[in-house]
């Protein structure tokens, strides 16, 4: 049997990197939509290229998504220790990326990215040690 | 190749991997002086502000994003990843040169694991194409 305890971290875990998946994604959706930022300052400046960012609704919910992952990690890692928490935040946040990038920015992963991503996660995982 | 990046574009990842990583020294470095914030001393957060160290770490994690939103703006997300997973190499190889720490024979792993995955996709195009996107551009070009 799980503990309670044991639930409420990894829930934590998971909740703060599900919103720094779903901010890292939405606020690259809003580049894609926008396009090569060096020609829209090349067009219209680079007040132009900042007001461009921030009224795209993509990335404007994207930051707001990682604002709140900011404070869930801040609260994760007042339950959790700081070398089981960063750490797996950060590799699930790597693998949950990729995933989400195939699924619905429709990049293609092709296998050295798949491999990339599981290298990471992993070195992400070593150097915590 | 359509997807060869600029320099200018290699630029901005390499200051992706730096400000990162230098920045959340200097927040750590910073916030040691202030002291434990909880929520019942969230008034030291204000006192953090005036914190040489934590202003530098916010200002470079400032240019972190905008560096960050630009690269996502002419590549993958799944390609500048491994970039900013870099970050941790430039920390941890700062920590053995810099501050003389030991690193482990685990964290040397994981510095190579990092660092092979940045060549694995910097070998591979920047950004995706739909072949069926890219021949209604040409179209609409004629």
């Amino acid at each position: 049997m799980l503990s309670s305890q044991t639930i409420n971290i990894w829930g934590s875990i998971l909740f703060v990197a599900a919103l720094a998946v779903a901010g890292e994604v939405l606020i690259a959706a809003g580049m894609k939509q926008l396009g090569d930022l060096d020609d829209i300052r090349a067009h219209s400046g680079l007040l132009g290229a900042i007001r461009a960012v921030l009224t795209n609704a993509f990335f404007v919910v994207g930051a707001l998504c990682m604002a709140l992952n900011f404070f869930a990690m801040l609260f994760a890692l007042s339950i959790a220790d700081l070398s089981l928490a960063a750490p797996a935040i950060a590799s699930l946040t790597y693998i949950g990326n990729a995933i989400a990038a195939k699924l619905f920015l429709r990049e293609r992963v092709d296998h050295r990215r798949w491999l990339a991503t599981a290298f990471v996660a992993i070195g992400v995982l070593l150097l915590a040690h | 190749m359509k997807h060869t990046l600029k320099p200018s574009q290699y630029a901005v990842l390499i200051a992706i991997m730096l400000t990162a990583s230098v920045g959340d020294s200097l927040l750590s470095r910073g916030m040691e002086q202030v002291g434990h914030v909880d929520l019942h001393h969230l008034g030291l957060l204000w006192h953090a502000l005036f914190n040489p160290f934590v202003d530098a770490g916010i200002v470079l994690l400032i240019g972190f994003f905008a560096c960050y939103t630009t690269a996502l703006s002419w590549a993958d997300l799944t390609f500048v990843m491994p970039a900013t997973a870099f970050g941790y190499v430039v920390i941890a190889l700062l920590g053995r040169f810099w501050l003389h720490e030991q690193l482990s024979l685990s964290r040397w792993g994981g510095i190579a694991l990092i660092v092979c995955a940045v060549g694995f996709v910097a070998g591979g195009p920047a950004r995706t194409e739909h072949p069926q996107l890219d021949q209604m551009d040409a179209g609409a070009g004629l």
